[in-house]
């Protein structure tokens, strides 16, 4: 096994573009993802079974199909129907889509943990239905559910060097562009494959500390 | 769409089918191995396993089959089949997840259990393959059907290597067409399906399972309802990575 720190030193530039790059996706990926579950998750909880029912379905089909092809099919064919973004953007908004039919689910169990008598309570004081979903119920779910919420932010930067196969330049495309250019395989790709696992080392101890601090 | 091009689509779904069946089981084989080793009293085996689960966890299944198929043949001079690479990225990957869910599950089983065992002078294999595991498997199916729907869209990543999966074939076809909405759709239809059946097919696996330890998945019903929220498969299954 030969192992050359050159190319490891040749690579470091291109590797913190590549972080940059990932650490955005993820980013952007998150937010998109807990907003959309959170809509989800609320229209879930609709009276009428006309919401519920297509929600649940598509919501269902997102989930248990894989990210790769539907990153495909939004980068190949949105550009058919005349949408154009750049592959970034469409990464984000498949990452962000495929992970809020999780969280969906993750909130759910948060609303739900939600004790009766907060809801009880809240009919009691009068409460108009908005002021009861954002001062009672909410800020109890979204506590709950930190930690759950977290560890998909982990599985997102995980699932992000699937970007590379829409020609986005993120760590495993910068490494792949790296080798293909010097025919060195080995230095970029454990480069990154040690540091996709410092930083989701990081993240978990991150995520423990708001834990702390969140669920007491 | 023409009939050849249906063709390559199909070969496409055998090869996923094939490889999932494959990494399937050299998946279940490590989760049990490594899961079974964390409960081990030595503390060196409890040690080496929960470092193997933390590497292959940490890091993406794509950077792990980027590894394979680019770093082992010239560092150690082994060049795979693709169908073989694939099996052993994907299979120890989704292993580490699968270590967490057996190692929750048999840490999960009534302490009495094991005491009965000692008290009775089982050795330790025996605690294990007559007591815990009837006990403990039973409680696992629920997750790894989960974990069996991520190995199947973890599937989709070979494609990238260009091995010829269904993944692959859809963009195969795409460029044939130069058309893409109708081939992916067709492509998550197929994947969906094939998620559906092993759902079904896993729902059937714990009835019969929980029937031979005595438990009535009527009753259970509820809780598995409950429970869903929480099993949630990839870097979810045990709470943090670390």
């Amino acid at each position: 096994m030969k192992w050359d720190w050159g190319a490891v030193r040749d690579f470091m530039p291109h590797f913190w573009d590549g972080l940059l790059v990932t650490l955005q996706a993820l980013a952007l990926g998150s937010l998109i993802s807990f907003a959309l579950g959170l809509v989800w998750a609320l229209l879930m909880r609709t009276p009428s079974r006309w919401v519920r029912w297509p929600v649940g379905a598509v919501t269902e089909f997102v989930r248990d199909t894989p990210l790769l092809v539907q990153l495909f099919f939004l980068f190949y064919v949105l550009p058919e129907w005349g949408l154009t973004f750049s592959a970034l953007t469409t990464g984000v908004f498949a990452i962000g889509l495929h992970y809020s039919t999780y969280t969906m689910q993750v909130y759910r169990a948060g609303i739900e943990a939600v004790p009766a008598g907060q809801w009880e309570a809240a009919t009691a004081l009068n409460l108009p239905w908005r002021r009861t979903w954002t001062a009672v119920i909410l800020p109890q779910a979204v506590r709950r559910v930190v930690p759950a919420l977290g560890n998909y932010v982990i599985s997102m930067l995980k699932d992000t060097p699937l970007l590379m196969a829409i020609t986005v330049l993120e760590m495993l495309g910068q490494a792949r562009l790296f080798s293909q250019q010097h025919f060195q395989f080995t230095e970029p790709l454990t480069v990154i494959g040690v540091a996709f696992i410092l930083v989701s080392y990081l993240a978990s101890l991150l995520l423990r500390a708001l834990e702390r601090r969140l669920v007491r | 769409m023409t009939k050849g091009l249906w063709e390559l689509v199909l070969q496409g779904v055998w090869t996923t089918v094939q490889l999932l069946v494959l990494s399937a089981l050299l998946a279940t084989a490590v989760s049990f191995v490594v899961g079974v080793a964390r409960t081990h009293r030595l503390w060196i085996v409890r040690f080496v396993a929960g470092f193997y689960t933390e590497v292959f966890r940490g890091t993406s299944a794509l950077v792990m089959i980027f590894w394979v198929f680019f770093v082992l043949p010239p560092a150690f001079g082994w060049q795979l089949v693709p169908m073989w690479a694939g099996t052993l990225a994907l299979g120890l990957t989704y292993g580490a997840y699968g270590s967490e869910i057996v190692r929750g599950a048999l840490n999960a089983v009534d302490p009495a259990q094991r005491e009965g065992g000692i008290a009775l002078s089982f050795t330790p294999w025996q605690r294990m393959r007559l007591i815990m595991l009837p006990q403990a498997v039973p409680e696992m199916i629920p997750s790894f059907c989960n974990l069996l729907i991520e190995l199947l869209k973890g599937t989709a990543l070979v494609s990238v290597m260009g091995m010829g999966d269904l993944a692959f074939s859809g963009n195969l076809v795409r460029l044939a067409l130069q058309e893409s909405a109708e081939i992916y759709t067709y492509v998550l239809l197929i994947y969906f399906v094939i998620a559906f059946a092993l759902t079904r097919l896993m729902r059937g696996l714990e009835k019969r399972l929980k029937r031979g330890v005595g438990k009535d998945l009527l009753n259970e019903a509820g809780a598995r309802e409950a429970k869903r929220a929480e099993t949630t498969g990839v870097g979810a299954a045990g709470g943090g990575v670390a």
